[in-house]
């Protein structure tokens, strides 16, 4: 089954944007992907029709905006594979980790205990773990790009509190092995959180298959609105794990000697939610659907071997990042020149990439180099995208040569 | 050049491409850096790249040098540079170079990061002037 781009594409307002005069080829999905119509109508009719503060409230406007805040909840859990109870709502993949981190990892932590971490993690999968004072170590990644799993497995040690792993590199495109390590992880009597930032855009996901303790991702990367994501986590884990923010939803009671919390996922959930990024996520999870994940991906994957095979046969360019089963993420260093360039020069030829270290500093410090400039793709990226691309690199090459 | 010579270069060039390679070639013109001026001290804040700056005082007029990893940021130093170079520092305080930059057209070519980073050299720059005009 094939897609049919013009049509997908026709769906995507802002793709008919020009940029310098230009067509605009834009390869920056890793960092946010775009919205289609049908996430865009959807969140302009709940504004319109549906607009109310949720739950405690029994006028229709609250009731259906109710409705449409909890049916985005079970149409992501139906999406992910997982309970709805297990669905807890956040602001993205960098709180839903800073949550684990504090109400999970935290209080079960004995000093010099570790987080074992992989060398491509993004610094919201660093950093929340030693906020929380764990002491984190990462198994080395090679050359291509891939894990070293013998020498991940090899630091899996009684120190070892929680493993936490990306499950696509957003700097390399790289694939992690996540249900392998999970398996390998539990036999040590270790949970695992999974990093899901850049999964739900290119792979299909079923949480209780896979047995991961958390999940993590943001609507925004996954053709859904920005500031909107979820933790999955085990029922056992969220009803031992103690609330993290106070406010409002989160309680059971209230009194001054003393609050008692809501259940799960709720007492997690303090404050007004995100009613509108639920219910757009949503509708971002339907439209991919529409589309069906093995088309999405049958597309991804020509698209990216040929966008390899394009920026292969560039003299002076090198492409980090080669690791077998990758997604779409193609971080380029050229000779002689600062990534800042490329991408600067890229942009005057109407293609946006990211220019810098892609929050992945340990990484580039493995690879010997400051930054890189990152093309992405999406479903909606064709051949003539990449084309753009490699035009644009080819006039930066001659003026920067 | 001085700045009104480059300035008419650019106003001369009416595609992009060529309005790059004649920036790309002043960065290369720059007078270098020597090795041991990359120094904390003479690294300018708030650019995406790379920036050093010193300066020497000869005669009461005040001599840049300045570098940068990018390009690009070469070519914008030595626009800088073509405004400031070799001037008394109150001259330099009195200059508008963000409204002279402005005048060459390159504005919409040059990210809002980037221009950032043009005004924190410009500001290094200034810096530089007050302290030497106060010294």
């Amino acid at each position: 089954m094939s897609l049919d781009l013009a049509a997908l594409r026709a769906q995507f307002p802002i793709l008919a944007e020009t940029v310098h005069g230009r067509r605009l080829a834009y390869l920056d999905n890793a960092a946010t992907t775009q919205k289609p119509v049908a996430v865009l109508d959807r969140m302009d009719r709940y504004y319109r029709h549906e607009n109310a503060n949720v739950h405690r409230a029994v006028h229709l406007l609250a009731e259906r905006a109710t409705t449409a805040y909890e049916g985005a909840r079970d149409r992501i859990a139906r999406f992910v594979g997982a309970d709805r109870q297990e669905i807890v709502f956040t602001r993205g993949t960098t709180e839903a980790i800073n949550l684990v981190a504090r109400s999970y990892l935290q209080p079960r932590l004995q000093p010099g205990d570790e987080v074992l971490l992989t060398g491509m993690e993004h610094h919201s999968n660093i950093v929340p773990w030693q906020l929380a004072g764990a002491k984190t170590v990462a198994a080395p990644v090679r050359d291509d790009g891939s894990l070293d799993l013998d020498a991940w497995r090899a630091m899996l040690n009684p120190r070892t509190r929680l493993v936490a792993v990306v499950q696509v590199s957003n700097a390399l495109g790289t694939v992690n092995p996540v249900a392998e390590m999970i398996d390998i992880a539990h036999q040590h009597g270790v949970p695992v959180l999974v990093d899901g930032a850049q999964t739900l855009a290119h792979l299909k996901l079923d949480l209780h298959a896979l047995d991961a303790d958390f999940f993590t991702t943001s609507a925004h990367k996954a053709f859904g609105p920005t500031g909107f994501g979820f933790l999955y986590a085990k029922r056992a884990h969220l009803e031992a794990m103690p609330p993290w923010h106070g406010g409002g939803d989160m309680i059971e009671t209230v009194a001054f000697d003393g609050s008692t919390w809501n259940e799960i996922p709720y007492k997690f959930e303090a404050g007004t939610p995100d009613m509108a990024g639920a219910i757009g996520f949503a509708a971002a999870l339907d439209w991919i659907e529409g589309i069906g994940l093995d088309a999405l991906i049958a597309h991804e994957t020509e698209l990216t071997a040929y966008t390899a095979a394009q920026l292969a046969a560039l003299p002076g360019l090198r492409v980090i990042g080669t690791a077998p089963g990758k997604v779409g993420v193609f971080s380029m260093v050229m000779d002689g020149a600062h990534p800042h360039d490329l991408g600067t020069l890229l942009s005057e030829s109407g293609v946006a990439v990211r220019t810098g270290h892609h929050c992945t500093m340990p990484l580039w410090q493995r690879f010997g180099v400051p930054a890189t400039a990152r093309a992405s793709l999406a479903v909606y990226n064709g051949q003539d995208d990449v084309d753009q691309l490699v035009a644009g690199l080819k006039t930066a090459m001659r003026l920067l040569g | 050049m001085n700045i009104d010579d480059i300035a008419e270069s650019f106003e001369m060039l009416d595609d992009w491409e060529a309005r790059y390679a004649l920036l790309l070639d002043l960065g290369k013109k720059l007078e270098p850096l020597p090795d041991e001026a990359h120094t904390d001290i003479n690294k300018v804040r708030g650019c995406m790249s790379q920036v050093w700056m010193d300066h020497q005082l000869n005669d009461g007029a005040l001599h840049f040098r300045g570098d940068s990893d990018a390009h690009i940021v070469r070519g914008l130093i030595a626009l800088l540079f073509a405004m400031v170079q070799d001037r008394k520092p109150q001259e330099i305080l009195a200059l508008d170079i963000p409204g002279t930059f402005a005048q060459l057209g390159l504005e919409n070519h040059i990210s809002m990061n980037r221009r950032n980073g043009f005004y924190a050299m410009t500001e290094r720059i200034k810096g530089m002037a007050q302290a030497a005009a106060e010294g």
